[in-house]
């Protein structure tokens, strides 16, 4: 019988092999944490009783969820990990680098490799072909401390997505798409697989967004198979010698099978206040909208500020809607800066605040009002997830943002461009 | 010890138990505490006390992987989870730290109702309906972390991930 991704790549790290429902013990090649749940593992680590790090050079803490700190609770617990950080001779990103998700794809993350977090959107790095989990800060601390961690080996959905995506339509718009199809726990304890010509073109900024997003089906992990897109992206990187090419045998077992024709999409919004209430934007649109959030380790890279730009150039959004922009990770935001995308975006009235989670993980960033509408590229709408229990929150791609940023109601992106 | 069922919905997401609004709380569990799942119930935190039960539908736990949720649940003095299913991350964390939660029909448990766990047995009793629900074990590995109180002491005591 033939191996998906997860189970070669499980295999290995368990050095026997395993199949999907078995249980592994298996070694792991990086393990972060953040200021939101690293000062939790700092204390289970103290409870451990553990002094040194099985492998500080493959143990990395961020300082990303809330930056710069407002208050002094979080510039002590931040103080506590740079301090910790100095002392375990561990690598350590400050305020202002980027969010850990965008920095494991641009430093750390490929093909093969067994990354956990302490953070449910660590699956992005599958993207690069790595299995890669969120866990909580106990699991992590002892990843941290003894290099190796228990998973069961999960079952793959393969996810098949053919055609050519209409102007206007992104990733965002599949996943979101297939969130609807499969429901907030369709995928829970699975590996979701995306495979297809549709996903075979995608740049790796694209496969990011999908591998991201798996967690809101409840799945474990999401990969994209490693390709030329993925060596060429390790290339640009200056890490080309970490490329391996791993696909799923073609005689391997999947649970289920899922076909998307992605020239039959159109833009996808999830309405509040679960990421699986989706539709298409002709549904929604017309929703008039107070606050518009490009933002978060989903849709803030590069390319989704280009799109953002290219709609709103010498545009201003409307006069009843804020505009708030918050660049995934320094080189983005510098990037960003030098090819007069800031300025366009700033010049049509947008806000920019420094790399981080901002506003998605609802702790600083331009929190709504009481019964504000807001429209965002992350990937979350929960109740409260933007610091306001009493607001609505709408996720949709950059362009959808951009266009509905310029008309402030939601609006179908291919009207605008 | 019997408890009283505190019953929630589906989908019950770790923002509703722990808002990331009082972030700066995080290093002061006690304090964080008094915030569990007030977006859910706003008077579950004032009035829930020690053995009482959280009782929900499907997905309970989805969203991050902020392991104060369940430590706060717990902290708050609450026996188990009971839930028809859970979030992955939120499963794990919660035996990790050493709270129970249990998959069983929960459609039998009206807020308010009476219960008891006996978690070797496998049987939550509804002592207000008169009703035992039965439940499966836990997977062996986690079985084996929660028998001890979670995973800091299973190491601890095992010195080593053993399964």
């Amino acid at each position: 019988m033939g191996k998906t991704i997860a189970e070669k790549i499980l295999s290995e790290h368990a050095a026997r092999s395993v199949s999907a429902g078995e249980v592994a013990v298996v070694k792991v090649d990086y393990v972060f944490t953040h200021d939101a749940s690293g000062p939790l593992l700092l204390k289970q680590l103290k409870e451990l009783g553990v002094s040194k790090l099985h492998n500080p050079l493959r143990t990395i803490i961020f300082i990303d969820h809330v930056v710069p700190s407002p208050r002094k609770e979080i510039s002590n617990e931040q103080s506590a990990l740079r301090r910790f950080a100095a002392e375990a001779g561990c690598r350590f990103h400050e305020a202002g680098s980027g969010i850990c998700h965008q920095l494991m794809a641009e430093y750390y993350a490929s093909p093969g490799q067994i990354i956990v977090g302490t953070d449910s959107h660590t699956v992005t790095a599958g993207a690069l072909a790595a299995f890669a989990t969120g866990m909580g800060a106990t699991d992590v601390a002892v990843a941290a401390a003894l290099g190796k961690t228990w998973l069961r080996v999960p079952e793959t959905f393969r996810v098949e997505v053919n055609g050519s995506l209409q102007k206007g339509v992104y990733a965002k718009d599949i996943i979101l798409h297939l969130i609807g199809l499969l429901g907030a726990d369709g995928a829970t304890y699975k590996a979701l697989e995306f495979v297809g010509d549709t996903i075979d073109s995608l740049p790796i900024s694209e496969r990011l967004v999908l591998c991201n997003m798996v967690v809101e089906a409840g799945a474990k992990v999401g990969f994209t198979p490693s390709d030329d897109v993925t060596k060429k992206y390790l290339a640009e990187r200056g890490r080309v010698e970490e490329f391996r090419e791993i696909r799923s045998d073609d005689n391997a077992s999947y649970e289920r099978v899922i076909k998307i024709d992605a020239a039959a999409l159109e833009p996808q919004v999830a309405c509040p206040h679960s990421v699986d209430n989706v539709k298409p934007v002709s549904e929604v649109k017309g929703v008039k909208v107070d606050l518009v959030f490009i933002g978060s380790c989903t849709n803030a890279r590069l390319e989704d500020l280009h799109i953002a730009a290219s709609v709103l150039k010498g545009k201003q959004i409307h006069p009843e809607t804020r505009l708030i922009v918050t660049p995934a990770s320094k080189e983005i935001y510098i990037k960003a800066m030098a090819d007069g995308t800031l300025s366009t975006l700033i010049e049509a009235g947008a806000l920019i605040t420094p790399p981080g989670c901002g506003l998605c993980f609802g702790a600083l960033g331009g929190i709504p009002a009481d019964g504000e509408v807001i429209f965002t590229t992350t990937n979350r709408n929960f109740l409260g997830r933007t610091g306001n229990p009493a607001a609505y929150t709408y996720l949709g791609s950059p362009a959808t943002a951009a266009a509905t940023a310029l008309k402030g109601r939601i609006t179908d992106p291919r009207d605008v461009v | 010890m019997a408890g009283r069922a505190w019953k929630f919905g589906d989908n019950i997401t770790t923002d509703h138990i722990a808002p990331g609004r009082y972030f700066h709380l995080r290093s002061n569990l006690e304090e964080l505490a008094k915030h569990v799942l007030e977006d859910a119930r706003p008077e579950f935190p004032l009035n829930v006390k020690k053995g009482d039960f959280v009782v929900a539908g499907v997905n309970f736990g989805s969203g991050s992987s902020r392991e104060h949720a369940p430590t706060i649940i717990k902290l708050v003095g609450v026996e188990a989870v009971l839930a028809k299913s859970f979030a992955r991350i939120f499963y794990r964390n919660a035996i990790n730290i050493g709270l129970p939660a249990v998959i069983c029909d929960t459609s039998l448990i009206e807020d308010g109702d009476t219960l008891s766990l006996d978690l070797s047995a496998g049987v939550v009793v509804n002592h207000t309906k008169g009703l035992e629900i039965r439940f499966p074990p836990l997977p062996d590995t986690m079985k084996k972390i929660l028998e001890v109180g979670g995973l800091i002491p299973y190491i601890k005591r095992f010195g080593d991930l053993q399964l």
